[in-house]
């Protein structure tokens, strides 16, 4: 992926539109991206204190709370985009639950890697079958199934229309699997950061190194779907033009010269 | 629409009856599976009469995705699907159909394997009041999800990987709580199986209309 739009097309190509999946927006936004992450490193690893009962260990927060966030709001977008391209058959839309879906199942996958991190020096293990751990895994397994409806070796109407259906039922099933779960067990520490109020808990470099850690995955969610979102597009544009050329040759074929 | 869903049910179920290949090979499978978990887990240690409902519902969860398979092969050959398509029939009424003739033979299915955990495991059976409700619910989520999903991958070259990595994480809600409700049951605690009842239910109603609207999209392509 570059970051750089070259603009000028392809002068053979009737419909050129973007070939590169940067454009200068994006561009900018990936440099602020790294100044983000760098102020989070500075913040999350030096600035802010290590915490009196989880030590160090609690940097990871900085990283997993926001990943967690922006995964749900990737879920979220896959549903609506699927609800919309089930009802105005935008391929706009089905592209964004596409481009949400697979940023989401990183985001997920990050969340869950960095939550075991944080569990073995917190719980002395990598893993409990607590509320919160089972529920987000189920979840990555809700992703996957719905990235592999989206992939399969099939016309695009045909992939799309599918995955629409398993991307309309993603955040209904995360709601039903979270209820269940959490009634099968729960030992998790409740959430810290909204419960009282906000800030109520964690204070000061802390409070800020978190709001960091906000901003700056935030914008690398928006940065990476832009991205897979253009990606996406390019390759229905490059199936598509794929057949209208191979349909082109065929009927080339019949013409008597 | 439930004419048309009768008519489908009544197709699948005759289709059934005659090819025999549920009783000659997916009941043989379920059997098979609990023979399995002693295999797996020692039976003198008493774990198995311990997990016991577990186990039943991984059973049925297991052969039940054959039996769903098998629901939908049937609906593949010959260019059935296209028939279908064809017939005029309403596509809500062909899910409910589906949905019907699916849920007599997990019935069929869950009957058996009940007996199978009786026999083999010695499990006592108590709290009718309860145990009743908790499958007819767990069978209806099975049956619903179970035929969208069926659609969603039916037809594909990958169909068979498919289902099971789209249905087993969807299930996950019903299994944990028709366990827990036939634990309650067995346990003689039944107060605390109703919620898992009701989990079940909303889960069967979100997916009986989803089925019932997504049937016709569905089956206008592929």
């Amino acid at each position: 992926m570059t970051t750089e739009n070259t603009g000028t097309g392809n002068v053979a190509n009737p419909d050129p539109g973007p070939l590169s999946t940067g454009s200068r927006m994006t561009g900018v936004l990936g440099g602020l991206c790294l100044i983000a992450l760098g102020i989070l490193v500075l913040f999350g690893l030096f600035l802010s204190p290590a915490d009196s009962n989880q030590g160090d260990a609690v940097r990871i927060m900085y990283v997993h709370v926001p990943s967690a966030t922006v995964a749900y709001f990737g879920c979220f977008l896959t549903t609506v985009g699927s609800a919309i391209y089930l009802w105005k058959k935008s391929q706009w839309w089905e592209l964004v639950a596409y481009a949400g879906a697979e940023v989401a199942a990183l985001f997920t996958a990050l969340t869950l890697v960095t939550g075991m991190l944080w569990g073995r020096p917190t719980w002395g293990v990598f893993w409990v079958w607590d509320a919160r751990l089972t529920s987000t895994a189920m979840l990555l397994l809700l992703l996957l199934g719905y990235l592999a409806v989206r992939r399969i070796d099939a016309d695009y109407e045909v992939r799309a229309k599918r995955a629409a259906i398993v991307g309309l039922l993603l955040v209904p099933n995360v709601i039903i699997v979270r209820q269940s779960v959490q009634w099968w067990r729960t030992l998790h520490q409740p959430p810290t950061l909204f419960s009282d109020g906000l800030g109520s808990k964690i204070e000061g470099l802390m409070l800020f190194s978190l709001f960091t850690g906000f901003i700056a995955i935030t914008m690398v969610f928006v940065w990476l779907l832009i991205h897979r979102f253009r990606l996406a597009w390019l390759e229905e544009q490059r199936d598509a033009q794929g057949l209208d050329a191979a349909i082109f040759e065929r009927r080339a074929e019949g013409v008597p010269s | 629409m439930f004419s048309d869903a009768w008519l489908i049910a009544a197709k699948d179920l005759r289709l059934e009856f005659r090819s025999r290949v549920g009783l000659n090979q997916v009941l043989p499978f379920a059997l098979l599976v609990l023979i399995l978990f002693a295999f797996a887990l020692d039976p003198d240690r008493g774990l198995l009469e311990k997990a016991t409902p577990g186990l039943y519902w991984v059973a049925v969860l297991f052969s039940g995705l054959l039996a769903l398979q098998r629901s939908f092969a049937v609906e593949s050959a010959d260019g059935v699907s296209d028939a279908l398509r064809l017939s005029g029939l309403d596509p809500a009424g062909i899910f409910l159909g589906k949905v019907l003739s699916v849920s007599i033979q997990l019935l069929i299915l869950e009957l058996m394997l009940g007996i199978g955990v009786a026999v083999l495991y010695g499990a006592s059976i108590s709290g009718w009041f309860l145990l009743i409700p908790t499958v007819v619910a767990a069978t209806v989520c099975i049956a619903a999800a179970g035929t969208l999903y069926g659609v969603v991958a039916a037809g594909l070259r990958v169909r068979e990987t498919l289902l099971p990595l789209l249905l087993l994480p969807v299930l996950a809600p019903v299994l944990i709580g028709a366990t827990r409700a036939f634990e309650a049951a067995l346990n003689g605690t039944p107060s605390e199986g109703w919620p898992w009842v009701g989990l079940m239910s909303v889960f069967a109603v979100v997916y009986m209309v989803a089925g019932i609207f997504g049937f016709g999209p569905l089956m206008e392509e592929s």
